[in-house]
């Protein structure tokens, strides 16, 4: 099932500058680890040591925060776009 | 001068060199201004910062380089009041009043957008934009305006009218969205990867921006005669002005420009909008967002960037959390006025409800000194209040209609 992972421009150099990568996915965890496999690099720094979202990455579903949905295991419907955003913003 | 080095990761150490960037590359954890400390002791003194403007610029030597000159609306130097009826009516010994409502555009945000800005203007940027709940729009707005620089501030477009008007009124293009703070945020991270060349003050700006804070804590010091207050009260919504009052504070010690022990840091919430506070009640490690609901719109943020290192300096030190709903908000925004002539926003009346709070379940000791910021002006939420704060009478033009009134209100003896 294809679904679209948006990335910051913290990440975008690390998939040689394209803000958006399609993958086939089910959930947010697979798509996550599916960018990773095309492009080595993004899982260890939006996962820590223990396979958990980090502290300061935020993982939204569709507009929708994964922390208000199933957060890694949210599952996917084809088409929809995972965006990771860096959390240490506004105030 | 400025002792500012670089940028250094809060989370994982990396380090960065002074340029527009905010969050790590290797862990995404926020970045922070760096300072050389040590060749700063050796230059910083109490006399150098008195000989300074009475603006945040006094304390240049501790803000992130301002370029040539700072872009300075006369930000800061507010003053820090002595409180006796308001102190009487919680009953504590020493209660002082940090009246940020007396910035240019009558919020705390003037502090971090001439900070901000003027860092934006060394690395070449010409735009200014910022997600705001209302009081960093019109900071922006206004300074950008002083500047000559078009500017995109980005708000909750049912935001306070007088707030929407305050940020419009200086020229540059609002945008409301149909949504939270959190989603305009959101959207705000968004668009500064499509906009590089724009200075959002706080997302590529944000490390600079939030050093503007660590004044508040600059001032309270040197405004107490070089010591530092025993506690301290700071409204909490991403937690960035408090953890950087909490860096101000470590800052001044370290410098031996201050007399004293670091202080105990105090936050405040809304209930209706209360993550880092429940985060903290419950013993949480992680906070948890929330939907915000609250009359204190500039605090109404459910997900808080700094909330974690609230969470580490409430518990390192002995800290608490307020926790208070609207209408003791809008008692306190009363309290506050009616014993010390101050018109804070609701933000101020959440401080004073949370420092109430915690007197009254005993975490901040009425003994000991209290500092409480009132971080805006109450013109910036009429909103809140235009129900209620009304004529006392209404009365004909006539001697008899007056008496009659002053009468009912125990001015006079009644006939």
């Amino acid at each position: 099932m294809s679904v679209i992972v948006r990335l910051p421009s913290q990440l975008r150099t690390l998939v040689g500058g394209a803000g958006e990568v399609p993958v086939e996915a089910s959930t947010v965890r697979e798509a996550i680890v599916a960018v990773d496999v095309a492009y080595p690099g993004i899982a260890v720094r939006v996962l820590d040591d223990r396979g958990a979202l980090r502290r300061f990455v935020n993982v939204f579903v569709a507009d929708e925060d994964v922390r208000f949905l199933d957060g890694l295991d949210t599952v996917l419907e084809p088409g929809q776009t995972v965006s990771l955003i860096p959390a240490v913003a506004g105030g | 001068m400025s002792f500012a080095t670089g940028l250094i990761c809060r989370e994982c150490g990396s380090a960065y060199p002074s340029e527009a960037r905010y969050s790590c590359e290797n862990c995404f954890g926020p970045l922070e201004v760096d300072y050389d400390l040590d060749a700063a002791r050796r230059v910083v003194t109490r006399a150098s910062i008195e000989s300074g403007p009475a603006s945040i610029w006094r304390y240049e030597a501790l803000l992130p380089d301002p370029g040539v000159e700072p872009i300075d609306l006369g930000a800061g130097w507010t003053p820090l009041r002595r409180s006796t009826r308001l102190a009487e009516v919680l009953g504590v010994r020493e209660l002082f009043l940090k009246d940020d409502t007396r910035n240019p555009t009558g919020s705390f945000k003037d502090r971090v957008v001439s900070v901000a800005m003027s860092s934006a203007r060394r690395l070449g940027f010409t735009t200014a934009a910022c997600a705001s709940t209302g009081n960093l729009a019109t900071s922006v707005a206004a300074h950008a305006a002083y500047a000559g620089w078009p500017s995109v501030t980005i708000i909750p477009s049912d935001l306070e009218k007088s707030k929407i008007a305050m940020a419009a009124i200086f020229g540059g293009v609002v945008l409301g969205v149909e949504g939270n703070y959190d989603d305009v945020n959101r959207l705000c991270v968004e668009l500064v990867a499509e906009h590089e060349d724009w200075a959002f003050m706080n997302v590529n700006l944000r490390p600079y921006y939030a050093e503007g804070s660590k004044t508040l804590a600059f001032e309270i010091c040197e405004q107490l005669g070089w010591r530092t207050p025993d506690q301290v009260v700071v409204p909490l919504a991403s937690g960035s002005q408090f953890t950087k009052v909490a860096k101000g504070f470590r800052q001044f010690l370290d410098l031996g420009l201050v007399d004293g022990n670091a202080p105990t840091l105090f936050g405040a919430q809304a209930t209706g909008c209360s993550p880092i506070a429940t985060a903290f009640a419950n013993g949480a490690e992680v906070v948890t967002p929330q939907r915000p609901n609250t009359i204190a719109r500039s605090l109404a943020i459910g997900n808080p960037a700094d909330g974690p290192y609230v969470l580490d300096e409430l518990r390192a030190n002995g800290g608490d959390c307020g926790s208070v709903s609207d209408d003791e908000i809008l008692e306190c925004i009363g309290l506050l006025a009616r014993t010390e002539g101050i018109f804070a926003e609701t933000a101020g009346g959440v401080t004073i409800a949370s420092l109430r709070q915690m007197l009254e379940r005993g975490t901040i000791d009425p003994e000991k000194s209290i500092v409480a910021i009132i971080s805006g002006h109450g013109l910036k939420t009429l909103d809140a209040i235009v129900e209620t704060a009304t004529v006392s009478s209404t009365i004909t033009p006539s001697l008899e209609s007056a008496e009659e009134a002053l009468s009912f209100h125990q001015l006079v003896a009644a006939s």
